[in-house]
């Protein structure tokens, strides 16, 4: 038994079509891994497999030792393993402040308390402020989440996931949507993650792929094509291939 | 969690003092009617009544988001609980209230465990079915209920022992009062705890309440059962004070008023089932006495207008009109 | 024997007319993702139509029941650019109280304009007697039902399969957003749908009069019944309509003449099951 996640030979198939094939990787603590690769490569079903809105055919995905495969999506969050959306499905008309502080009640497993005020914890609020404080959101703390800037709402979201305390934490897409000047928040956000985290970020924008990672996986119809340290894969022929080809085609 | 920052915030208090101007008001509103119509106060009960039945409904919708056309499922429920109890076991008022509420809150159970995983069309169809099998099933239990003659026979002992239910209804006033007013109290508990906040994740995302571990399934099953047992507190509340219970308990259109006049006055804040209701039984009883079908045309004209125009509810105006002016 | 042939008959003519009412429901439910509560309205503007025509105006059957159809038509293509356009966009709760509105005033409408009592529709004579077959008499009403029941299916049909118009409008309650894409006029697909529906539903409130007696309460009073068609049958698809409208009318009117003390139960109970197992209809697609 090792700590992090382990993934054994993952298949996946819809039907006839093959979307994952054979994939083996681990993630350790303090990892910081990105998953690339062109459109349609199969990027999104391997996330949801990790997280359990699939179900893979074959193969299999360990936290720990523990077998997640039976285990509900909402079961693996509580395991330790949450993603960030590619859209930000936040709760836009709560407060940034009632947002962070709901996942902490959730993580917590205090949700079904009714005798008890949501704001009335100071350990959960001081908790709250903390990540407020660690994502820059403490001015904004008291606004709903719906006035606030894309890019603000991009930090809320990693803030969201992060208060769910995951040991693997999944970033899909974290600078989707966020205009180049403020992508610069995005990435020092991800700097300031804890150091024993595992982190997957599953991302296009190659710039900030190979600004936080520090090894790099490339995944090409649904089968790792090759895994290496960011200048192994800026060198390799086949990514370039694969690049160049895409912006061709 | 650290437990160095328990120094950071004081805990608060569940009610806080200053939140409670609201429940003051109604408080003191509700005496001074007492005063003011001394000749009104069945109807005056019925109005609170019915504001207990809306705010079950606010619990669902307001803060859930789930919208359902079939809360008169849970109100006939604890209604005939409540008529049944105290024909053939005990005719105390306050474990006749246990029964409306236990009743109710068991039929939300089973019936949300089906509605729950439903959603827009289909949910609404499910709630509204719901309460026409258990109409049907009132009506054809006539040893038990009556059937459509209704439960009669309804008598209560004095409440608490003290006060005794009189034809003018003073006592059954007071007593309706009484349990509202609670009822507020309770529910501003709840609204304002973990699980009301989760109530406001689901209806703002569930999809994101799932991704942050939450069984929004047994979530909202759960909020409904709560929601179920006010509905038939409110059931119960009729049933005692009416000494009477008929299959109309379980009338669509008691649903649908139910789900009318809460966003009228405004969904998910509590007083707006106050209002709501306070404006449209007063509308009603004022213009249906003229003329029923013009009533309609009223009532119709009032819901379009709030729709359209004051998305919110009549609570919401203050806000859509100082808007209106600032732009 | 006989009995059962007549409940059978009752009960597929009791199937057409939720059919006939229901369809253009479900079609525009399921293209604009819009909750209508209002529809059986139109259904009680034919029937009030062709009373007012027919028992005040003296004027024959057929020309009441055309001039009264043209008539539902004609307001309900304003009514769908003014009213129900913008509900379109609103929540599913602001749809629902909103169509609830609309719903009421056209009670309040009709009672203004003819009264709170039943208002008769004068049949021609011809549809009062019965018909031999041979083995057996059957309503001649009855089988007129049917009949049009059946012809608007197969019209319906023939207009989704064979037209443009139904091209389109396959396209558009299949993606709204594609079907727009590829310049579909959705907006115009769905006025033309819309005034359809309630053309429909105007003649199968004339023709079901006898089943689903017209007054002003007519839309509140079976409002549930088309709504439970709709979602059965599966949002927007034409043949989940039929199959859960003939399925429920049978149904109903089955227990109706068995078991006469539970009412709808039976109704009810199989709606529960049905969506319990599939929510979103027979033949409507998940979500």
């Amino acid at each position: 038994m090792s700590a992090g996640l382990e993934v054994r030979g993952l298949n996946k198939a819809f039907g006839g079509l093959t979307v994952s094939k054979n994939i083996t990787l681990d993630l350790r603590p303090g990892d910081r891994k990105a998953l690339i690769g062109p459109n349609g490569a199969g990027k999104t079903t391997f996330a949801n497999l990790i997280t359990g809105i699939d179900r893979p055919t074959s193969g299999e995905i360990r936290l720990d030792g523990r077998d997640l495969r039976p285990l509900s999506a909402a079961r693996r969050v509580r395991a330790g393993v949450a993603k960030t959306f590619q859209i930000t499905t936040l709760f836009k008309r709560l407060t940034v402040r009632e947002n962070l502080r709901l996942a902490v009640l959730e993580r917590e497993r205090r949700g079904l308390r009714m005798f008890a005020r949501a704001d009335g914890d100071p350990a959960v609020e001081h908790e709250v402020a903390a990540l407020l404080d660690q994502f820059g959101l403490l001015r904004h703390a008291d606004a709903p989440v719906e006035s606030l800037a894309y890019g603000q709402q991009r930090l809320i979201e990693l803030a969201l996931t992060l208060a769910l305390r995951p040991r693997i934490l999944i970033l899909d897409e974290p600078a989707a949507g966020v205009p180049s000047s403020e992508s610069h928040l995005i990435v020092e956000a991800i700097e300031r993650l804890p150091s024993d985290l595992a982190v997957l970020i599953i991302e296009h924008d190659m710039k900030l792929v190979f600004q936080v990672a520090r090894s790099i996986i490339v995944l090409v119809a649904g089968a790792i094509l090759t895994e290496g340290t960011p200048s192994q894969i800026a060198a390799d022929p086949r990514v370039r291939e694969l690049y160049l080809g895409a912006a061709h085609g | 969690m650290s437990s160095s920052a328990s120094d950071v915030a004081p805990r608060r208090p569940l009610l806080a003092g200053r939140g409670l101007l609201w429940e003051a008001v109604i408080l003191a509103v509700g005496v001074g009617l007492f005063f003011l119509f001394p000749y009104d106060l069945g109807f005056l009960s019925r109005i609170l009544i019915m504001i207990v039945f809306v705010l079950s409904l606010d619990l669902v919708l307001g803060y859930a988001g789930v919208a359902t056309l079939g809360q008169a499922a849970m109100y006939g429920t604890g209604a005939y609980a409540a008529g049944l109890i105290a024909i053939h076991v005990t005719a105390s008022p306050l474990l006749g209230l246990a029964a409306g509420a236990v009743a109710g809150a068991g039929i939300a159970f089973v019936s949300g465990l089906v509605l729950m995983r439903a959603h827009g069309l289909t949910l609404l169809m499910l709630s509204i079915a719901v309460a026409q099998v258990l109409q049907e099933v009132a009506n054809k239990a006539r040893p038990l209920t009556g059937g459509a003659d209704g439960l009669r026979g309804i008598r209560m002992d004095p409440i608490l022992g003290l006060w005794e239910f009189d034809f003018i209804g003073r006592a059954g006033y007071w007593y309706v009062l009484t349990v509202l007013i609670l009822v507020l109290l309770f529910l501003k508990v709840v609204v304002n705890s973990p699980l009301g906040l989760s109530a406001r994740g689901i209806q703002e995302s569930p999809e994101r309440m799932r991704a942050i571990g939450t069984p929004v399934y047994w979530r909202l099953v759960w909020i409904y059962t709560i929601a179920g047992g006010i509905a038939g507190v409110a059931g119960a509340l009729a049933a005692q004070v009416t000494a009477l219970v008929s299959l109309e308990v379980f009338n669509f259109d008691h649903s649908a008023e139910a789900l009318i006049m809460l966003v009228l006055g405004g969904a998910g804040r509590l007083y707006g089932a106050v209002v709501g209701v306070a404006i449209f039984m007063l509308v009603e009883h004022v213009a249906a006495a003229v003329d029923p079908f013009n009533w309609l045309f009223l009532i119709g004209a009032l819901v379009l207008a709030v729709v359209f125009f004051v998305p919110a509810g009549l609570l919401g105006l203050p806000k859509a009109l100082t808007g209106l002016v600032r732009r | 024997m006989g009995t059962l042939l007549n409940i059978l008959v009752d009960g597929v003519a009791y199937g057409m007319i939720l059919f006939m009412i229901s369809v253009g429901l479900s079609v525009t439910m399921g293209l604009m993702r819009v909750i209508n509560l209002a529809h059986g309205g139109f259904a009680m503007l034919g029937g009030a139509g062709v009373h007012y025509l027919g028992a005040r105006l003296g004027l024959p059957f057929v020309p009441a029941a055309l001039l009264a159809i043209g008539a539902v038509v004609a307001l309900a293509v304003p009514m769908e650019r003014v009213l129900y356009r913008p509900i379109y966009r609103m929540g599913e709760l602001q749809q629902v109280l909103a169509t609830i509105g609309i719903t009421f005033l056209m009670i309040a409408s009709v009672n203004l304009w003819l009264g709170s009592t039943l208002l008769a529709i004068p049949l021609p004579d011809a549809w009062s007697g019965t018909v031999d077959l041979g083995f057996r008499s059957l309503p001649m009403h009855r089988l007129i039902v049917i009949g049009a029941g059946l012809a608007t299916a197969l019209g319906l049909w023939a207009l989704i399969d064979r037209t443009g118009y139904g091209i389109r409008l396959r396209a558009a309650v299949d993606n709204r957003a594609t079907a727009s894409a590829l310049g579909i006029d959705t907006g115009r697909i769905f006025a033309i749908t819309f005034a359809l529906g309630a053309g429909l539903a105007a003649f199968g409130g004339i023709l079901g009069a006898e089943l689903l007696p017209v007054d002003a309460y007519y839309p509140l009073r079976y409002m549930v019944h088309f709504l439970i068609v709709v979602a059965v049958g599966g949002m927007g698809s034409i043949t989940g309509s039929f199959l859960a409208a003939l399925g429920l009318g049978i149904l109903d009117t089955t227990a109706r003449y068995m078991v006469p003390d539970f009412g709808t139960i039976f109704f009810f109970l199989v709606t529960i099951l049905v969506l319990a197992l599939r929510p979103q209809g027979l033949l409507g697609r998940a979500a």
